[in-house]
């Protein structure tokens, strides 16, 4: 976790290199020399390939069942077992990276996209703008976020008359509570940066703050922006697992590793495989964004520790 | 001071407004009701006639302004999934369940993350320290679902030590405590051990505590009363959020060792769309959470009276 100890010593051997260094450039020397966030990131690009090629890599479908298949071990035809209709669980288990992955990513670009522009709005405007904002925002860290996401996937879900995956409701219901992290940072950003100097200077020539805000805090506000989302990925994870445990997310044929763990529990006396296996990769998922978080924000910002 | 708190109860006071107009708004959204019969219909009239002893047959705000009548007087309704109670009564019987998980879980939380982060403190960089680490990671970034369930298979029904689920005050054995509490505490007490160390070794390197080992005190002297008080202070910020988290049940954690505590309780409400059951819950959980907030920033100027409340 610790970092620190780096900084000091690598210094003077970038001051003494020729060639011009820059935020990314320098951040991504740090980054490198944290053994345990660059172990991560090879993990999590393994992930990420394992979710694109989903449908090469995997032996079945993972909707695929064959009832006299059910229920078996670990063995050399199922390398992870079946599960209690006779689906190859190494197949689920492979889709099912791809849907926590896809949620964690669309996630974050919902809460992008509601975050951002309320975090700017609340630090350029302030005043009542603010005052409007920041109550929304304190409206909803009162509840803990998934509670939020489960009353309104509850609603939806009783809404539709077809019967959906439930995939977009997820999505959409944690992306609509999850960007408050997000937003707050952001005006925090904007509240620090509109204090510099070269904003008095873009206000000097006569730009418009909308234009100071995207063309010159926005960018400086990007590193720390980087690592929340980093950060808020894993969380999105952890709540789609958690709802489609509880039975309000994903439904089936649809693999969700939080799904598979509820499914599991029913027999997990004798099939412990099925519960076991999606938890590993649950916790392996999380394990692996937050080193890459954590390693990108010491890389990023040395000053910026927890 | 005065001002600012003012300033804070009332903005407390519409985030709760504003809560329960969402969660009443949201509630009623749900196509279905609990009165739905698909098996045995019900003659018209006595439908009528419940929806009307419920007050479900009137306008939307005009059920809102009574709902929230009655919930001021301490009358939040009568639970619809268990109609011999109110639901002050259910949530009576229900939370103190939960509280006890909770509370047992915060104590040792804080125990084991104090000395866990004081150990790793002191023998910084040894590999004790890194052992303190990984395990504080893992406590933080795996979702307490993952470890109740790794718990489950290793120590109740591979080993058999401990019995799969229940609680003691509800009928089951002590023992059936030692899990949940375990689960629960993982996570919290891994933030406290994070922090007491990255404080403490902050305080260990700073000037007056250069001067108590000059003076020729005690290392646990130094450690106990000098560094660890000094130390504290953020862990107020850090605990404070985990306490309403904790006593108003972890729905996992209940859910999955069969606790009958609140949190339980809150997902068979969803599933059988119990109204009022839902509303008192939410908006439970919104005060203790905003309460909780506005006492930690208090505390603080109190434990640190260098930070002003502005």
């Amino acid at each position: 976790m610790s970092t620190a100890t780096d900084t000091p010593v690598k210094a003077p051997a970038a001051a003494a290199e020729p060639e011009v260094s820059n935020l990314w450039r320098d951040a991504y020397r740090r980054f490198r020399k944290n053994k345990l966030a660059v172990g991560a990131f090879i993990v999590l690009v393994f992930l990420i390939l394992v979710a694109i090629f989903a449908d090469v890599i995997s032996p079945a479908r993972y909707d695929y069942s064959n009832l006299i298949d059910a229920n078996q071990f670990p063995n050399s035809q199922h390398w992870l077992g079946t599960d209690n209709v006779g689906r190859d669980f190494l197949s689920r288990i492979i889709y099912g990276a791809r849907i926590s992955l896809v949620v964690g990513f669309s996630v974050q670009i919902i809460a992008l996209l509601i975050g951002v522009p309320l975090g700017i709005a609340a630090g350029m405007f302030g005043g009542w703008v603010d005052y409007i904002i920041m109550r929304g925002v304190e409206v909803l860290t009162a509840i803990p976020i998934w509670l939020f996401a489960l009353f309104i996937i509850t609603v939806w879900q009783s809404g539709e008359t077809n019967q959906s995956n439930g995939l977009l409701n997820v999505i959409l219901a944690i992306g609509l509570v999850g960007w408050v992290d997000i937003c707050r940072l952001t005006r925090a950003q904007i509240l620090t940066l509109r204090e510099k100097e070269y904003v008095l200077a873009a206000n000097a020539i006569g730009a418009k703050p909308i234009h100071i805000a995207i063309h010159h805090l926005l960018p400086n506000a990007l590193a720390p922006l980087i690592v929340a989302v980093t950060l808020g990925i894993p969380s999105a994870i952890f709540t789609e697992a958690g709802l489609s445990f509880l039975g309000f997310g994903i439904n089936d044929p649809l693999p969700s590793w939080g799904k598979m763990v509820a499914d599991s529990s029913s027999y997990i006396r004798v099939y412990w495989h099925l519960g076991l296996f999606p938890t590993i990769c649950i916790a392996i998922t999380m394990l692996t964004f937050s080193f890459v978080g954590d390693g990108l924000r010491d890389a990023l910002d040395p000053n910026l520790k927890t | 001071m005065v001002r600012y708190l003012l300033g804070r109860i009332i903005g407390l006071i519409i985030v709760l407004f504003i809560v329960s107009v969402l969660a009443f708004l949201l509630m009623h959204s749900i196509p279905g009701g609990p009165f739905d019969e698909t098996k045995n219909p019900l003659p018209p009239a006595a439908k009528a006639n419940i929806l009307k002893k419920y007050g479900l047959d009137k306008p939307i705000y005009e059920q809102y302004i009574n709902y929230m009548g009655n919930a001021l007087h301490g009358d939040f309704g009568i639970s619809f999934q268990s109609p011999t109670e109110t639901v002050i009564d259910l949530i009576a019987r229900t939370w103190p369940v939960s509280i006890q998980l909770g509370l047992l879980a915060i104590i040792v939380a804080f125990t084991t993350g104090l000395a866990a982060g004081i150990i790793a403190a002191i023998k910084q960089n040894t590999w004790i320290d890194y052992i303190v680490t990984f395990i504080s990671t893992l406590g933080i970034t795996v979702p307490n679902f993952v470890i109740a369930l790794w718990l489950l298979l290793i120590f109740s029904i591979q080993l058999g030590w401990v019995p799969t689920g229940g609680w003691p005050t509800e009928g089951g054995e002590w023992t059936s405590a030692i899990l949940p509490v375990i689960t629960l505490a993982l996570g919290p007490s891994a933030l406290v051990a994070r922090y007491t160390r990255s404080s403490m070794v902050e305080v260990i390197r700073s000037e007056y505590i250069r001067t108590a080992r000059a003076k020729g005190l005690s290392a646990r002297v130094v450690i106990l009363r000098h560094t660890l008080k000094n130390a504290l202070i953020p862990m107020i910020t850090i605990l404070a959020p985990q306490i309403p988290n904790l006593i108003t049940g972890t729905i996992f954690v209940e859910v999955i060792y069969r606790i009958p505590g609140l949190g339980k309780f809150f997902v068979s409400s969803i599933y059988l769309r119990d109204y009022p059951m839902i509303m008192a819950t939410m908006l439970l959980v919104a005060a203790l959470w905003s309460i909780t907030y506005l006492l930690s920033d208090i505390l603080y100027t109190v434990v640190d009276p260098r930070v002003r409340l502005s």
